[in-house]
């Protein structure tokens, strides 16, 4: 009789066990998930902190075609509308040649100025099987300025209406919120106004943004130029602003005291001041262009 | 003692029967479908893990959300960033059964009907969901086909208005997976 008891406890316990443990086991067939090497994706929400370039590169096959405008300064008052009447604007193209390698065009109507960049993709932020703390990114730019010659008493060569810049952008996606980036930046220019004018320039600058909702993001840069003789006479970009974004496109509107643009402009001849108001209020439009699709 | 020894192997036969035959795989394919005016979007998952246990049916899957595959990266990144929120729910899952496993034959090879009951949870929403599919029996795997919709409300992802005409509220979602005897 007591082995008859013991065998059903047996039988309940091991029935018991088997089917509390089925479903969990069936799950643990799976194993661990192999460890795969997952890249930090959305640092910034587009290619710009606001004016600035950021980590992001058009991912492959995609052109993006960006509408940068910043109106007047806002310290002029009601007769310009407090700048609403002026106008500085650029339009580029970006295209991704490849997954790390993006290429652009644009031309900005500051100084009547055709620019060209190249950004390539060196580190990506990853964790997983490669782990790789920051993201790095190359960037190099030519501006051409396509103003009337002003100097009447000097050759008008092709080559002195050339500048350009190279940086080093190094971010990192701190969380799905935070993410920063610092940009050691070369500014080179063929041809400069005044001999005590130096035609290389040093600048750093200074780009992060704070997530706020799933759709819009704040976002503060400041290049710092370092050049002392650059700095005695243009002061440093800061701005801010928010990017929102919808479907294919991302709007930035922001306040900045550069007017211009493009980099070498932005970052080495910036003039407003916000102290005295001497801002601007500016957007950038992104529309994004499939145009080879990747296979899924 | 000999007949106590004797009854638990048995026993022990028993579970192992009961517990039955498994099937896994781990490159499963789930795509998922929205058909919208203003455009299509589908996206690929080639690692879908799936399990099925032949005698009691039960069929269980988990499905890593980063891995689904889009044709544009910023379809991609809205997926994981703004929808699914794969940050905050790395996985899918799906505990179920085949309510009719015992008419399926995994010794004879034949493609048979199936009703899978259970429960699908997205990010941190759980429902019940009962759909139909097939079952083809092949030499030493089992090919799980099913085809149906879901709704993105029912997961608690939301669609802004700024884009209704470019996300359906309902996903058609396919799955395949070749399940492979253990």
């Amino acid at each position: 009789m007591a082995k008859g008891y013991l065998g059903a406890f047996i039988l309940s316990a091991l029935l018991f066990v088997s089917g509390a443990l089925k479903s969990q086991d069936l799950f643990d067939l799976f194993g661990e998930d192999e460890p795969v090497t997952e890249y930090a994706f959305a640092t910034f929400k587009t290619t710009r902190v606001v004016n600035g370039q950021s980590i992001e590169n058009p991912p492959f096959g995609e052109l993006k075609f960006v509408i940068s405008h910043h109106f007047g300064s806002v310290n002029q008052g009601y007769y310009n509308l407090w700048g609403l009447d002026q106008s500085t604007i650029r339009l580029g193209l970006e295209y991704g040649l490849t997954e790390r390698l993006a290429v652009s065009i644009g031309r900005s109507s500051f100084e009547k100025t055709f620019d060209t960049f190249a950004k390539y993709k060196l580190l990506r932020q990853s964790t997983g099987a490669r782990t790789m703390p920051i993201s790095l990114s190359l960037f190099s730019g030519m501006y051409l300025n396509s103003l009337e010659w002003r100097y009447p008493d000097r050759e008008n060569y092709f080559s002195s209406r050339l500048s350009y810049v190279h940086q080093i952008l190094i971010a990192r996606k701190f969380s799905n919120k935070i993410s920063f980036q610092i940009t050691p930046t070369f500014v080179h220019k063929n041809l400069v106004e005044k001999i005590s004018d130096p035609n290389d320039i040093l600048a750093i600058g200074y780009g992060g943004r704070v997530r706020l909702t799933n759709r819009v993001t704040f976002n503060a840069e400041y290049y710092q130029i370092l050049t002392t003789e650059t700095a005695k006479n243009f002061n440093n970009m800061l701005s801010l602003g928010f990017d929102l974004e919808t479907g294919g496109h991302v709007f930035q509107l922001h306040f900045t005291n550069a007017q211009p643009m493009f980099e070498r402009a932005f970052i080495t001849e910036t003039r407003g001041e916000w102290r005295k108001g001497d801002i601007y209020f500016g957007f950038n439009i992104v529309r994004v262009f499939s145009i080879r699709k990747p296979k899924i | 003692m000999k007949k106590g020894m004797l009854l638990l192997t048995g026993l022990i036969l028993f579970a192992i029967t009961v517990v039955g035959q498994n099937y896994v795989t781990r490159t499963g394919y789930i795509r998922f479908y929205s058909e919208a005016p203003l455009e299509n979007i589908e996206a690929i998952n080639r690692q879908v893990n799936s399990a099925l246990n032949s005698s009691t049916g039960e069929f269980v899957f988990r499905v890593l959300m980063k891995s689904f595959n889009f044709e544009k990266a910023l379809m991609q990144e809205h997926f994981n960033e703004n929808y699914v929120e794969s940050h905050k729910f790395p996985n899918a899952s799906f505990q179920g059964t085949v309510t009719n496993i015992s008419d399926i034959d995994f010794e004879k090879p034949g493609t048979y009907k199936a009703t899978v009951e259970g429960e699908l949870t997205i990010k941190d929403a759980t429902k019940k969901i009962s759909h139909e599919g097939t079952f083809e029996v092949k030499k030493d795997e089992v090919v799980g086909k099913s085809m149906f919709t879901i709704l993105l409300a029912d997961y608690n992802v939301t669609i802004p208005s700024a884009v209704t005409k470019n996300i359906s509220p309902e996903i058609e979602i396919t799955v395949e997976v070749q399940l492979k005897k253990m």
